[in-house]
């Protein structure tokens, strides 16, 4: 098995990546990459807490992901990367270039972000940040739950906030 | 009418609080102290922000939420961090908010939401 999903959301581990994916997708482990909160003990108790104990979860920064992907690849569980921003997921597959698509899964509103998904808010940053990171060679989606359609980032991109 | 209004926030998925507030108040009646977050379209730091605002605008020490695992449960439990009265229970069920409305403590509430769980029918 292998990593099923790169997966960026602002929510990090919640009920959507736990019961939406977790279950029907039978995810056994997850890979929570955040600089912060790898070196935040009593954060990752609380991720912990809320999380079905079938499914592990590792908390790592991002120099620590980069060494960890060949045994996360190798796990014969399926598994799941998590960031929280699109800066921590475009600096991971900077310096991992087997992995080749990511997941925009959740980006809400905040000031200076425009809607573009139900689900997907940018601001004009993060879209060239997106678009710089399409242009190295990444596929970036954009897929909420597994029952939705995956949209392209130039659908993401266009979207007016109604899809 | 209720004689004395016990205030708490309940927060979830969707319309989730929205909605089973709208039961608890037909059941009981308007009057109940609950208010309803959301965390529709919210940043955790929104989510946070909008739970802060409905605990200080109501003076409610007790937040209910949906999911162990949802957002707004992982904030509520944050905030408690800082908020030492505040008391977040998750899993929230309609006979958890009755019982919570109608004064139980919450121990009171926990037990009788758990012992209102029933398998009914003769394929069970």
């Amino acid at each position: 098995m292998t990593l099923e999903l790169l997966r960026i959301d602002d929510r990090l581990i919640h009920g959507q990546v736990v019961v939406g994916w977790g279950q029907p997708c039978e995810i056994g482990f997850f890979v929570l990459v955040d600089d912060a909160i790898a070196g935040a003990a009593w954060e990752q108790e609380l991720y912990r807490m809320g999380t079905p104990p079938e499914m592990a979860i590792e908390f790592v920064t991002v120099a620590q992901a980069v060494q960890g992907l060949a045994r996360y690849q190798a796990d014969p569980r399926v598994g799941m990367l998590l960031t929280g921003d699109i800066e921590t997921m475009d600096r991971l597959t900077a310096a991992s270039p087997s992995l080749r698509q990511v997941t925009i899964g959740g980006l809400h509103m905040k000031p200076g972000r425009v809607q573009r998904m139900r689900y997907v808010f940018l601001s004009p940053a993060e879209e060239a940040r997106l678009q710089a990171m399409a242009a190295r060679g990444l596929t970036v989606v954009a897929q909420d739950v597994p029952s939705a359609p995956v949209m392209s980032l130039d659908e993401v991109l266009r979207g007016d906030g109604t899809a | 009418m209720m004689s004395e209004r016990r205030a708490a926030v309940v927060a979830g998925h969707g319309r989730f609080a929205e909605g089973i507030i709208s039961a608890v108040a037909q059941v009981m009646g308007e009057g109940h102290g609950l208010v309803a977050v959301t965390n529709a379209n919210r940043t955790p730091e929104g989510i946070e922000q909008a739970i802060r605002e409905a605990l200080d605008r109501t003076g409610a020490t007790v937040l209910f939420t949906d999911l162990p695992a949802g957002s707004c449960t992982f904030v509520g439990a944050r905030l408690a961090r800082s908020v030492p009265a505040l008391h977040v229970v998750t899993g929230t069920s309609l006979p958890m908010l009755l019982s919570f409305v109608a004064g139980g403590t919450l121990e009171k509430v926990v037990e009788q939401a758990q012992a209102g769980i029933r398998v009914l029918g003769e394929g069970r």
